[in-house]
């Protein structure tokens, strides 16, 4: 089992209810994000070209911040999903520091926190919130490893990218051209 | 990786510099989840209770479900999966409608405006029973001494809907909707014209089964009209093409087949070129313009000379693309979508811009049609025993004194002008109520407005926020949260009829009512009881429910029912016989109902003002996180969203040498000067001639804690506007501004406006 997901930038409009969704779900402080949005610009007016992309931790396969934990808080649970034990967690930060995506940030409680994919309710077979929530349907979350899931369909007959390939984390997040 | 690439995080927090500054942010610790000793733990679904609600973040009123945990506390809102509204799928503003009622800057108690002796005013904390009783004497007093009529009102919205009942109930309908003359208005009137029926709310557009929708400054992903972008992207699902007519290189238009980056005030040209096209090359359809129009001929000898070379000169799109854009619409007809807009005061021809567009919707057959506008039905909801209304012996429309023919509402402008001596109007005006409209950021002249609050006796307030408008006001009444209120069934037009019932989850807080409380308390003090012949609004929830087959028990349960329709298909069948309300019985081409009236019976474009040397365009717009200037203090969409900035392009902002993050102010043609400074963002993805902004930031208030100060007001630099004769709409997109790069008010006095 690999979870993993797909991103339509074609189809995203850069709204944040992804944002905003998971910090409900997952009652992230506010001021903090799991997920957040990029928007990439290029060319010149008017000849021009834009796209979003909906970020989040990206379930590295060769994940850098869970090599260099000392407390082995972070790791890597079924499916791929990379997760930090708030309760072994000290706080040194090293994985923030580690993550070429930014993607962990300080909780004001002490530990270090981030996407979990909304393990509690993948375990329960549904889709992480933002998943769900998102407007445009651009989110397609579900497991590589079979052939029928919505992320592996959505691949199925697009093109895509990762995000920072050379740094050799192989990251889970597709984003769809 | 890209080379020219601008980084722009929307959202609060994220990567380095960003956000370490939210480290600090949070070190007030301010908490409104509450406990959180469980750290993560997220509530399950189990074990919380799932509450019927629809949103009231915005007008779209998108049903879902309150979820409530043990503790009685909201954790989240999530859509129904029923709701054609929504789908399931709250927008980022429903999603994040929990910090209204989390907001603690929230209108805590009944608040009356008192005198001191040294002249300085101060609003006192009253009970309820002291300030709906001087409501009550008040509108007691107007009555006798000048007629019920004379109380004016202002209202948007569900808590405008109340308010609306109590007034008509007591006799007044001298009332105005900022939705109407600073939004919609002229595209009710030209579609009401063209094809005598309203395009509505939310608005009948097929955007699902298009083949070719056409946006011309409308921005659907930057409005989260919901269903409208959800419906967007199965569009874009099924290859439809998408082209976009904007000055700004919008969402939407990233997502277009063709972008047409426009001269600003220059749409009706393109508009009429395009009929040109169509008409000249012979590619409308032939079917429908000899079944269903009215006054072709004209319109052919109207259109000669329009041709798209006319039209370059005017607008700067190349000759070639106005003839490949009308043809490809040709090509998909009838399932084309000529989307008619919302916010659609520009310039003061708005309704003849709008006949333009329906005009072209005909020429394509796309009304009635598969992929086009199809034919709207909501389901009628019983209106609750009571006495009629009484007749008022003068109401809105008398306050237009013959202009503004075709007005299908109240004109706001004309209200206020109603509530000042100096006019000298037939009908004074010499008291008021609001209730859901921030009048201070919905309207232009705020000169106007300021002399409206010193002119007229009383004014009184039902908000939620203190809002700029609750500062001018004698009485202010907190109202509860829609999360914590029952209030009408949403009985929403869409493809099929839907019922939706909104219900409090939880107790209001502080001391804040329901509207429907509010009204039935100031009606009871009015001897009104007749028209509030109920204790609770549930049982007339329940009533209205029982009358069309359902209970308050059962929707409870399901949030939302479905409906089957009444009025016949969804679609016009093939050669169907239609007769449209209009005086022909047809689709006016050449409308009669204008020429009646004394207007232009066809669209011509008219040149409009052009900013002088160094002045811009402001352009303003939406941002998918807020709405209007009622969510900027919620601490969930604030998280994604502080500030608006300034628009600039890099070559403006070379010749200013303005950089990227650079506080200005900005000052527009009349001299006026934003209160706060904003920052510039400097973006290829606005015209040289304009500057764009997000509308709704700038807040003057100081009770919004976080609102305040952050960014600018772009309504402050809408000083001049044009009045529409037809409809009366004013149009705002005619003020210019320029850059200031040092603080004009160094002296921190306030300034006039
Ligand atoms: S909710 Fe969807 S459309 Fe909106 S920003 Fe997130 S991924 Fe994009
Ligand atoms: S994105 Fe960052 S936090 Fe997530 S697994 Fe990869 S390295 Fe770790
Ligand atoms: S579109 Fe968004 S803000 Fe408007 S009613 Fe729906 S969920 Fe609420």
């Amino acid at each position: 089992m690999r979870y993993a997901m797909a991103i339509d930038t074609k189809k995203c409009v850069g709204c944040a209810d992804c944002v905003v969704a998971c910090q409900t779900e997952n009652n992230v402080p506010h001021g903090y994000c799991r997920d957040w949005i990029v928007e990439n610009v290029e060319g010149t007016y008017p000849s021009l070209d834009m796209k979003f992309q909906s970020e989040r931790c990206n379930h590295c396969e060769n994940a850098p911040c869970v090599r260099c934990c000392p407390t082995g808080a972070s790791h890597i649970a079924e499916g791929g999903i990379v997760l930090v034990t708030h309760d072994d967690c000290i706080g040194c930060g090293a994985c923030v520091e580690a993550c070429p995506y930014d993607a962990r940030y300080m909780h004001p409680e002490g530990y270090v926190d981030k996407c979990t994919f909304c393990i509690q309710r993948v375990d329960k077979g549904e889709n992480p919130a933002c998943v769900d929530v998102c407007p445009t349907y651009c989110l397609h979350f579900g497991d590589l490893d079979d052939p029928n899931s919505n992320v592996s369909k959505a691949l199925k007959d697009r093109s895509w990218y990762v995000l920072a390939p050379e740094a050799g984390t192989e990251p889970q997040l597709y984003f769809l051209r | 990786m890209k080379t020219r690439r601008q980084f722009i995080k929307i959202s609060a927090a994220g990567a380095g510099a960003a956000a370490l500054g939210l480290h600090t942010l949070n070190v007030k610790g301010l908490n409104l989840f509450g406990e959180r000793e469980d750290g993560q733990t997220p509530a399950s679904d189990e074990e919380m209770t799932a509450i019927s609600t629809y949103c009231e973040v915005c007008f779209w009123k998108c049903a879902g479900w309150t979820y409530v945990d043990k503790k009685g506390k909201i954790r989240k809102i999530i859509g129904n999966k029923d709701d054609p509204n929504s789908n399931g799928r709250l927008c980022p503003r429903g999603t994040g409608g929990i910090g209204m009622y989390y907001d603690e800057d929230r209108l805590k108690t009944p608040l009356i405006r008192e005198t001191k002796k040294d002249g300085t005013q101060y609003f006192r904390k009253a009970s309820w029973d002291e300030a709906l009783k001087k409501i009550a004497d008040k509108m007691k007093e107007v009555k006798e001494k000048y007629g019920p009529e004379a109380f004016g009102y202002f209202n948007h919205g569900t808590p405008g809907g109340h308010l609306e009942h109590l007034m008509r109930s007591y006799g007044s309908e001298t009332n105005a909707e900022p939705a109407y003359a600073q939004c919609r208005g002229p595209r009710s009137v030209a579609y009401l014209a063209t094809f005598g029926a309203y395009i509505g709310s939310p608005e009948c557009t097929d955007i699902r089964d298009t083949r070719c929708m056409v946006l011309i400054g409308s921005h659907i992903g930057e409005n989260m009209h919901n269903q409208q972008v959800q419906e967007m992207s199965m569009a874009i699902d099924q290859n439809a093409t998408i082209i976009t007519v904007d000055p700004r290189f919008s969402t939407p238009a990233a997502k277009s087949k063709y972008w047409l980056p426009i001269k600003p005030a220059t749409d009706i040209a393109l508009l009429m070129a395009w009929i040109h096209v169509l008409i000249y090359e012979d590619i409308y359809n032939k079917d429908f313009v000899k079944k269903y129009t009215f006054g072709f001929d004209q319109l052919k000898e109207h259109v000669k000379n329009m041709t798209p070379e006319w039209a370059y000169g005017i607008t700067t799109i190349e000759p070639d693309l106005i003839r490949r854009t009308a043809r490809e619409m040709a090509g998909y007809a009838p399932a084309v979508l000529i989307h008619p807009g919302r916010h659609v005061v520009w310039y003061g021809d708005d309704t003849q811009r709008e006949r333009a567009m329906g005009i072209l919707t005909a020429l394509l057959g796309a009304w009635g049609k598969r992929g086009s506008l199809y034919l709207p039905e909501a389901k009628p909801i019983p209106k609750f025993p009571q006495p009629p209304y009484p007749e008022p012996k003068w109401m809105w429309k008398d306050l237009n004194e013959g202009r503004y023919p075709l007005a299908t509402m109240g004109i706001t402008t004309e209200l206020m002008k109603a509530c000042i001596p100096r006019f000298k109007r037939k009908h004074q005006v010499k008291a008021l109520m609001s209730a859901g409209a921030n009048l201070p950021i919905s309207m232009p002249d705020k000169p106007l407005l300021k002399e409206v609050f010193d002119s007229v006796e009383f004014f009184a307030v039902i908000d939620t926020m203190p809002m700029e408008v609750t500062g001018y006001a004698d009485v202010v009444l907190p109202e509860a949260t829609y999360l914590e209120r029952y209030d009408f069934l949403r009985s929403a037009q869409n493809r099929f009829p839907s019922v939706a019932l909104r219900m409090p989850a939880v107790k209001p807080k502080y001391e804040s009512k329901p509207a429907w409380w509010i009204v039935k308390q100031i009606g009871e003090r009015l001897g009104l009881h007749d028209y509030f012949n109920y204790d609770d609004y549930s049982e007339v929830l329940d009533w209205q429910l029982k009358q069309i087959g359902t209970s308050l028990e059962e929707m409870k349960k399901i949030g939302v029912k479905h409906f089957p329709r009444e009025t016949g298909a969804l679609y016009l069948a093939e050669n169907e016989d239609y007769q449209f309300n209009t005086n022909t019985g047809k689709v006016e081409l050449y409308s009669t109902e204008l020429e009646d009236k004394g207007f232009a019976p066809m669209p011509v474009y008219k040149e409009h003002p052009e900013p002088q040397q160094n002045f811009y365009r402001l352009i303003y717009g939406r941002a998918p996180m807020h709405t209007f200037s009622r969510t900027q203090n919620n601490h969930n969409l604030w998280d994604l969203m502080k500030q608006n900035t300034v628009w600039v392009n890099p070559t403006v902002a070379n010749l200013w040498s303005l950089k990227n993050g650079e506080k200005v102010w900005l000052k527009n043609q009349d001299g006026v000067v934003t209160d706060f400074a904003v920052e510039v963002r400097v973006t290829e993805r606005i015209r040289w001639d304009s500057v764009y902004m997000v509308h709704g930031f700038g807040h003057s208030d100081k009770k919004l804690k976080r609102a305040y100060g952050r960014g600018a007001s772009d309504e402050k630099m809408i000083t001049h506007y044009v009045s529409d004769p037809i409809s009366g709409g004013a149009g705002m997109r005619g003020n210019f501004v320029t850059f200031l790069k040092e603080n004009p008010k160094k002296d921190g006095k306030e300034d006039k406006a």
